[in-house]
């Protein structure tokens, strides 16, 4: 670029095609383009309905707890690996705080109580994936492998704690704050995930944590010769994924006013497509946070737009499945393509 | 034929392994194998397929640790027991499959494990700009031409990547740089640009210890070639005077020109 011709105009011109072509290579576009097209198709289905400020807002609050996971997820994809235990361990989570919050004050607890039971909550959390990434990183298991042991292991000790109905003694507080409440006309849960989802972006792009997730997934050999400490990144890596699981599981208590034990079994797969429909690369490497934004509300908006224009909601799930499985493969022909390049 | 005369060279090597031993179960890799380097030249490790190179080099970048004999630097004995000591000596290596993380750019691979950063803990992040700017310094001291530092390593040519973990390694290496069949992978023309670099990296005091197969490559960048076969070295060669078959003679055992220490 010329310092020499001031002139703004031919300065804007001369940049206008590097600005469109990086947003044309950039993954976060077309999924974003997938994104409006999807709620135009809806938008069309069943006008004033699907596209209201209610339905969006509605949508957003869904969405909370799977963004919340998919923030954790995204790093762990990066580093070329997978979290299967995401719905598993929000619900421990909130078993967790929730039991805490039974055996001290129950509906009626105060305030101070609520945060003690949240930490512990995501406490669990991050414990419990901390152990995830030991098991991948030290033990050398396969994560699918590690993070499917942790599924079943935080399902079971859920069931075992509760004796397997839920618990609904949830402080009115928590419910009334971050379940129902609002903040300058937007709710809490919405407002918690936005900004969680952003200061983890900016983590991931801008800082070291991110650099070496990146570097991990892109060649872990590569990164251990250059002296960085692999195995202990992916341990925190694999943590941030558990605690992010806690901060869902306590947003998902508030919001439910419940510990909801059986109604997260496929929420793995919903976080897992949104990060990869998002275009992070399941070989680990590639990816971003925006993206991962994006992806998540592709799979609520299509529940909702199911839901709106009347079609089983089950059909969800299965769409999510080949969506996810179309989003894999197109991963692999880019890849191909940049190879041969 | 005798020990061939090798003038000019200062008395110390800068790297020198004495009687080095390693066994992985009944595989005696290296038998007793020494090695030298002297400051400021380019000297080529040649040998057959499973000679022994890998392993010595392995032995003296830190990456395993020899079961008997000695590594010296400038003259003293040192214990590498990781690549991070080999550093803390002011040796790199440059490893055959270049160990670059193909999805960071090259200002990103450059810095990797020693990133340069703005404002502080907590806020610390990443100085891009800075690491960028001294990365194009970098790639320009070398001679080495990069469009684009903020392209992915991936989509560079095989050449450039090269140029860019030689780069890498330059800025680490104080003292001494293996490289580890640098050209195996390329073209007549990249190739070309890979001797360029060697040469470079000699020209800025730093010795370097070229891995290689290729013959003519090496009389044609090395100043000395030393040849090791079964596991010790069998002989030593000023380049200039040396010719193709005399090398091959040596790797192959029709030519011995060092005492079999014992």
């Amino acid at each position: 670029m010329t310092r020499l011709a001031p002139d703004v105009p031919a300065r804007a011109m001369a940049r206008s095609p590097r600005v469109v072509r990086r947003a044309l290579s950039a993954g976060e576009t077309w999924v974003f383009a997938a994104l409006i097209i999807l709620m135009a198709i809806f938008t069309g289905l069943a006008p004033g309905k699907f596209l209201t400020l209610n339905n969006l807002s509605l949508n957003a609050q869904t969405a909370a707890p799977f963004l919340l996971m998919a923030v954790g997820e995204t790093f762990v994809i990066l580093t070329a690996g997978i979290d299967l235990s995401v719905g598993f361990v929000l619900v421990l989570c909130g078993v967790v705080a929730g039991e805490y919050y039974l055996s001290n004050g129950g509906t009626n607890a105060s305030v101070g109580t609520i945060w003690i039971g949240a930490i512990l909550g995501l406490l669990t959390g991050a414990a419990f994936g901390g152990l995830q990434g030991f098991a991948v990183a030290k033990l050398k298991i396969p994560p699918l492998i590690a993070t499917l042991m942790g599924l079943g292991v935080a399902e079971g000790l859920s069931y075992l704690i509760t004796g397997g109905s839920d618990l609904r003694a949830v402080p009115n507080t928590l419910v009334s704050s971050i379940g129902t409440g609002y903040l300058a006309g937007v709710q809490w849960v919405i407002i918690i995930s936005f900004l969680v989802t952003l200061v983890f972006g900016l983590i991931l792009a801008y800082t070291r944590f991110g650099r070496y997730t990146y570097a991990i997934g892109s060649s872990p050999e590569a990164t251990l010769r250059a002296g960085i400490n692999v195995d202990w990144h992916l341990i925190k890596v694999y943590a941030l994924s558990g605690l992010m699981a806690g901060v869902a599981g306590i947003v998902n208590l508030g919001y439910f006013g419940t510990t909801t034990i059986s109604a997260h079994p496929l929420d793995n797969l919903t976080v897992i497509t949104a990060v990869v429909i998002g275009g992070a690369s399941l070989f680990g490497g590639r990816g971003s946070m925006l993206g991962t934004f994006i992806g998540v509300f592709i799979p609520v908006l299509l529940l909702s737009g199911l839901n709106i224009v009347g079609v089983n909601q089950y059909w969800q799930y299965i769409l999510t499945g080949l969506v996810l499985g179309a989003a894999v493969y197109l991963d692999q022909i880019r890849r191909r393509l940049r190879e041969r390049a | 034929m005798g020990e061939v005369a090798e003038p000019e060279r200062p008395a110390v090597p800068l790297l020198e392994a004495r009687g080095l031993v390693k066994h992985y179960g009944s595989v005696q890799a290296l038998d007793g194998a020494s090695f030298s380097a002297y400051p400021g030249e380019v000297v080529a490790l040649i040998g057959d397929n499973g000679a022994g190179k890998s392993t010595l080099v392995k032995t003296l970048s830190g990456v395993i640790r020899p079961d008997r004999g000695q590594i010296l630097v400038s003259g003293t004995p040192v214990s590498l027991s990781s690549p991070l000591d080999a550093r803390a000596h002011g040796i790199e290596t440059v490893y055959q499959d270049l160990a670059l993380a193909p999805d960071l750019d090259a200002a990103a691979n450059l810095h990797l494990g020693r990133e340069i950063y703005r404002w502080w803990p907590p806020l610390r992040v990443l100085n891009k700009a800075e690491m960028r700017r001294r990365a194009v310094a970098a790639f320009a001291d070398l001679g080495v031409e990069l469009k684009d530092v903020t392209a992915p390593v991936a989509t560079l040519s095989g050449g450039q990547r090269q140029s860019v973990a030689v780069a890498r390694a330059v800025s680490y290496a104080s003292q001494i740089i293996f490289m580890d069949e640098p050209t195996a992978a390329l073209g007549v023309l990249q190739r070309e640009r890979v001797l360029d670099n060697i040469r470079r990296v000699r020209d800025r005091g730093i010795t370097v210890v070229l891995i290689s197969h290729n013959m003519p490559e090496v009389l044609a960048v090395a100043d000395r070639v030393e040849v090791l076969r079964m596991g010790r070295r069998v002989a030593r060669f000023v380049a200039a005077d040396t010719t193709i078959e005399q090398l091959v003679g040596a790797m192959t055992g029709a030519l011995t020109t060092e005492e079999e220490s014992a």
